[in-house]
């Protein structure tokens, strides 16, 4: 093992364990890396990247729906509960929570806290975004060293 | 909340009135109380009565005696009197015969006046009641002067005045002395004589006049006139021949007065009765002879007596009275009172007596409606409780879910511990609740048990894997044993089994410390037999393999240390162990004749060496939330309601649980449970229920067991036996030398080893240098050609341990404890190079590899709506082996679902646009029953076990907690799990519901 390896796994251990602490991904990201498996060894990357595209669109959505006149709370409180549950599916805590919030404020037609929210939802998605992206750069990197991904358990 | 309260208490209070309703049936004395004060009323007037008839009754007897005494005293008098007057009568008709005689027939006349005086005087006692007697002679008046002249006195009238000019006179001639004033004195004159005198000489007869004012006395008094004839008259004569053959007259006044007087003063009864003497001639006027006429007497009771003097023409009549009223009859009014008295105390008696029949009904009633209502109480509390506990768990999500936010926020490491301690104490809290939940269900009936096949051996396994963590972690030993004689495949309720025992074992574990846990299940005659000692012939009849095992053996249990329930000691297991093998080994007839039987009933015996239950507190142990001691809960955790719902659920198996305990050396909990047994017959199908798919790869393999322990080395074998595997036991690694190279030298092929499993115990205690020494051996004896494999067996092993088992020679592997059937053939399978490789390390994380086998090859559709959680799920169920179809819509999925189709089963999420979860499970369960009806039509008369489909379909919902678990089941859905996917979760969801339902299709 060359020294560089060694760097990537603790680099790797170290992002986990901060993002754990800062509560970007919780327990259902760490059950997802272990579905993943020889039979599937982009099971990770695959959702998350799904994860991402779901959460471009449906922050669209939410954005266009909250900039016209009328503002349709219940399209938006339908978007936000799909975003949730997709975000607790990966793990995703941070966003997760905020989503929680927002059907809070959506159900007292809050639009100004709407709004509020979901920039705090931009923000929170697209910090998630550079962790994660970072993540598996460093797990394509190993790879390529020819390292197995250690199990986190 | 309150209406639902509401709905639920109104059939509690239906039930009650209808029980009370039903229960009411009142007796006669019940229904007429209203009556019984009449009812007395009624009784006390029938006895005033009955006691008044019985009072007239003897009243009137006493007056017809008093009347017959009357009469007879009445009788008496009159006849007396009446007999008396006739002898004076008598004796003045003598008188007169007398005067006729020796007057008239004499000339001359033998009689003068001083003769008749004298005469007279001497005679008066024969004639008592007569004052005096008199004769009168008839005078015409041509011979008046003409007598004047003879007796030289004038006629002179009553009034002593001469007499007037008449035609005839009667004067007095001869009057006795006490009468002499009435000589000379014309007896025609006055009014009576004279009337007398005319009818005395008609008649020739004595006569009476009425009475009146007799002339000396004053008393009252008749007079006696008899005729005198000068000549004898003819035998028959004619009126006018007596007037003129009349010469005179004899009379005599009678005193009545003093007569009556007399005669009754010489009579007893005299006071009592007041006599009156009548002349009632003239009926209209009565004329009095004696008495007081104004006299008071008692006038309601008269005798009349007839009284005869002897003159026809008169009568006379004789008339008695008491003097006083009849006095009050004494018995009478006694007897009468003394019977109303008793009949009133009886009726008394009569109506306290219903009275207290009625009140002692009431009493009854009152009781009986009462335990109705506690029941009734009892039942909805009950309810109450489902309904609470039910409730709770909606607030109670929102608490767990916004501490799991809570958690997930940017926490200082102390608010981060708070929190987390929150969120355990909430998930407790909800344990408690479903735990509660269960009870209540069960006390208010609503539990059924299951009735499924499923496999008793693969159940026990899971449930040690759960604990298998906790155990290894405090270095418990964790086994299970099952009886051979226990069927593979049993009916029952496999979830409820399991919670029995997973709250045994977990209480177990809870409170043991060091030595073991053991969970053993027999068919419960067996071990009756065997605990009576009656298998002694078993043991000399039986295998010598156990035998010869036996000695030496220094520890009875499985960890060696003490256990509470001397029946899992060695000395009885292995009377049981004999037993099963002298059975398997003599024939497979017992074998056969229990799985003819219908019901078996097994026994569970959990066993651990922990703290014991305090002897103080063993009697309550069963009762909801009483744990053995305040401190154990501070201790340990827990409510202690576990215990109690196992109890309820062994007794709803139709069996019984209790337990033998002792302080500090630990507690033996055993129960008895019924179970149905599987059908031979449907075979085939024993396959898909039979969860845990053992390889059967290990079949005929043979195995050397050494273990110091015995009961731990028969546990090891029955894992072995499982497989397949023939294992011999030696308990220590010297005699397993001798048993190998006397195999391996003399009769080789007979019992060529494959595989020798050595547990570490004996490993450490035996010497490293023997044990080195025999393996050289085998390798120099040139039976290297197939070396035995060898396993450590260990509850937990340090890293140097494990160094030093490699050196030692293990270099194959190590078995972790506690043992499982699948866990040991994915160890073989490793180490034997059979099989894949990728099980083996898999299966040393709990759950997963049963997950595995559960899932394994099953088809199953996912429908969510969120791209995401979809494609998390699919890959969550590909892990373990299903074949996952996806769709993103509850039309889609019924699209997929049109029968006929393949799937297995269906994940099925809840919120989506336009159909939800719910209403596609309502969908395609009604596809299902159409689809079923028509099969069903069609197939009536043919096939009888035609597959039903009935497609299992679980919700997968975010909640943390059953809250929206009813309504899944409401619409048809068979479970929930939770999103996203937990292994437990979805294990217990999964596994309740492929062992249970037979699957439509695979």
């Amino acid at each position: 093992m060359t020294m560089d390896v060694l760097q990537l796994q603790r680099q790797l251990r170290e992002l986990q364990a901060s993002m754990h602490q800062e509560g970007f991904i919780d327990d259902q990201f760490t059950q997802l890396q272990r579905l993943q498996d020889d039979s599937s060894p982009d099971f990770v990357k695959e959702v998350v990247t799904m994860y991402f595209d779901d959460s471009e669109k449906l922050i669209d959505n939410m954005k266009k729906i909250l900039t016209q006149a009328p503002v349709d709370f219940k399209q938006v409180d339908a978007y936000v509960h799909q975003y949730k549950g997709s975000s607790a599916s990966i793990g995703a805590a941070r966003i997760k929570n905020i989503c929680m919030k927002f059907r809070n404020c959506c159900e007292n037609q809050d639009h100004e806290g709407c709004w509020r929210l979901l920039q705090q939802l931009q923000n929170e998605y697209s910090a998630l975004k550079g962790h994660l992206m970072y993540l598996f750069r460093l797990e394509q990197e190993l790879r390529s060293a020819g390292v197995k991904i250690p199990s986190l358990e | 909340m309150g209406i639902k309260m509401q709905s639920q208490h109104q059939p509690v209070a239906l039930r009650f009135h209808e029980q009370t309703g039903g229960k009411r049936k009142y007796t006669f004395i019940q229904a007429k109380r209203a009556w019984l004060p009449k009812f007395l009323l009624l009784w006390i007037m029938l006895m005033m009565l009955f006691s008044g008839s019985i009072y007239n009754g003897m009243d009137a007897d006493n007056k017809v005696r008093r009347r017959e005494v009357l009469g007879s005293l009445c009788e008496q008098r009159a006849r007396m009197l009446q007999d008396q007057f006739s002898v004076s009568v008598n004796h003045v008709h003598a008188l007169a015969i007398l005067v006729s005689t020796f007057h008239f027939y004499r000339n001359p006349s033998a009689i003068d006046q001083e003769t008749f005086a004298e005469y007279t005087a001497r005679t008066a006692f024969e004639r008592p009641l007569l004052n005096g007697v008199a004769y009168a002679q008839r005078v015409v008046d041509s011979e008046r002067e003409n007598f004047e002249r003879q007796h030289g006195w004038v006629i002179k009238t009553m009034e002593r005045e001469p007499s007037p000019v008449r035609d005839e006179y009667g004067p007095v001639i001869f009057a006795q002395e006490t009468v002499s004033y009435l000589k000379s004195l014309d007896m025609m004159s006055g009014e009576e004589d004279r009337e007398n005198i005319l009818r005395a000489r008609a008649t020739g007869k004595a006569v009476l006049t009425s009475p009146f004012r007799l002339l000396g006395s004053h008393h009252l008094g008749v007079v006696l006139t008899f005729p005198v004839y000068k000549s004898k008259l003819s035998p028959e004569p004619t009126m006018n021949e007596r007037i003129e053959a009349t010469a005179g007259y004899v009379g005599g006044s009678f005193d009545v007065e003093s007569l009556v007087e007399n005669l009754l003063g010489q009579l007893a009864g005299n006071q009592a009765i007041l006599v009156h003497v009548y002349d009632i001639t003239n009926s209209t006027n009565q004329l009095i002879m004696y008495g007081n006429q104004y006299e008071e007497g008692d006038n309601s009771l008269v005798h009349k007596s007839k009284l005869d003097f002897g003159d026809p023409y008169r009568k006379h009549q004789m008339i008695c009275r008491y003097h006083q009223k009849a006095p009050t009859s004494w018995t009478a009014l006694t007897t009468a009172f003394l019977f109303f008295v008793i009949g009133l105390l009886v009726g008394y008696i009569l109506y306290g007596a219903a009275i207290h029949i009625v009140k002692v009904e009431d009493d009854f009633h009152e009781m009986q409606e009462l335990k109705v209502r506690a029941e009734a109480a009892d039942v909805a509390k009950s309810q109450f409780l489902a309904t609470v506990s039910h409730e709770i768990r909606t607030p109670m999500n929102g608490i767990l879910g916004m501490l799991g936010l809570l958690l997930d926020t940017e926490l200082s490491s102390t608010q981060r511990d708070y929190a987390q301690t929150a969120q355990a104490c909430g998930k407790a809290l909800i344990a408690l609740i479903n735990e509660v939940l269960d009870r209540a269900k069960i006390e208010a009936g609503k539990l059924e048990l299951e009735a499924v096949p499923f496999d008793l051996r693969s159940i026990l396994d899971d449930v040690l894997s759960l604990f298998s963590e906790k155990s290894r972690h405090k270095g418990l030993e964790l086994a299970v044993f099952v009886s051979d004689k226990v069927p593979d495949i049993v009916m029952g309720d496999p979830g409820r089994f399991r919670q029995i025992i997973t709250n045994l074992v977990g209480n177990s574990v809870k409170f043991t410390e060091r030595g073991h846990i053991f969970v053993k299940v027999h068919l419960a005659e067996n071990i009756t037999a065997t605990v009576n000692g009656k298998s002694e012939a078993y043991l000399n009849g039986g295998s010598e393999d156990v035998a010869h095992m036996a000695g030496g053996y220094q520890s009875k249990t499985l960890s060696g240390c003490d256990a509470a329930d001397e029946r899992n000691c060695w000395d009885n297991f292995k009377h049981l162990i004999a037993d099963e093998e002298f059975c398997f080994d003599a024939s497979s007839k017992k074998m056969t004749t229990i799985q003819v039987s219908e019901q078996v009933t097994l026994m569970v015996c959990v066993e651990d060496t922990g703290i014991g239950i305090p002897f103080s507190a063993q009697d309550s142990i069963f009762m909801p939330f009483v744990q053995a001691d305040s401190s154990t809960s501070r201790n340990y955790g827990g409510t202690g309601i576990g215990l109690s719902i196992s109890k309820c659920l062994v007794e709803l198996m139709g069996g019984q649980i209790n337990f033998i305990s002792r302080p500090q050396v630990g507690s033996t909990f055993s129960f008895t449970a019924g179970f149905g047994t599987y059908k031979k017959n449907s075979t085939s199908d024993v396959k898909k229920h039979n969860v845990e798919d053992l390889p059967s790869s290990f079949r005929g393999l043979k195995a050397i067991v050494v273990d110091g322990k015995p009961v731990r080395a028969a546990v090891t074998r029955y894992h072995l036996k499982r497989l397949g595997i023939v294992a011999k036991v030696a308990n220590n690694i010297n005699k397993a030398t001798a048993l190998c190279g006397k195999n391996g030298s003399l009769t080789s092929g007979m019992f060529q080893e494959d595989i020798i499993l050595v547990e570490k115990d004996s490993w450490i205690s035996g010497e490293d240098g023997s044990f080195n020494i025999w393996q050289l051996d085998w390798k120099q004896n040139g039976h290297t050609v197939k070396l035995p494999k060898l396993i450590l067996l260990a509850t937990n092993i340090s890293n140097v341990e494990f160094d030093k088992a490699k050196a030692a020679g293990f270099a194959d592997t190590v078995i972790m404890k506690p043992l499982r059937a699948s866990m040991v053939a994915a160890c073989l399978q490793q180490v034997l190079g059979v099989g894949k490789k990728r099980q083996q390390g898999k299966d040393m994380s709990n759950g997963s590899t049963y997950l595995r086998g559960l899932i394994c090859g099953k088809k199953i559709l996912v429908v969510d709506d969120n791209v995401v959680n979809r494609r998390v799920a699919a890959g969550a169920l590909k892990k373990f082996g299903a074949d996952v179809k996806c769709v993103d819509s509850g039309k889609a999925a019924l699209e997929m679902l049109q029968l006929p189709h393949s799937f297995d089963a269906c994940f099925m999420d809840i919120q989506m646009p336009e159909m939800d979860g719910f209403e596609a499970t309502r969908r395609i369960r009604l596809m299902e029953r159409e689809e079923n009806e028509q099969a069903n039509g069609e197939s009536n008369e043919g096939n009888a076990s035609k597959r039903e489909w009935h497609l299992p379909i679980l919700a997968m919902t975010a909640d943390v907690i059953h809250a929206t678990y009813d309504e899944c089941l409401k619409c048809g859905m068979d479970g929930y799990v939770s999103k996203p996917f937990e292994e437990e979760n979805l294990y217990q969801e999964v596994a309740k519901f492929f062992e249970s339902k037979p699957i439509s299709d695979s």
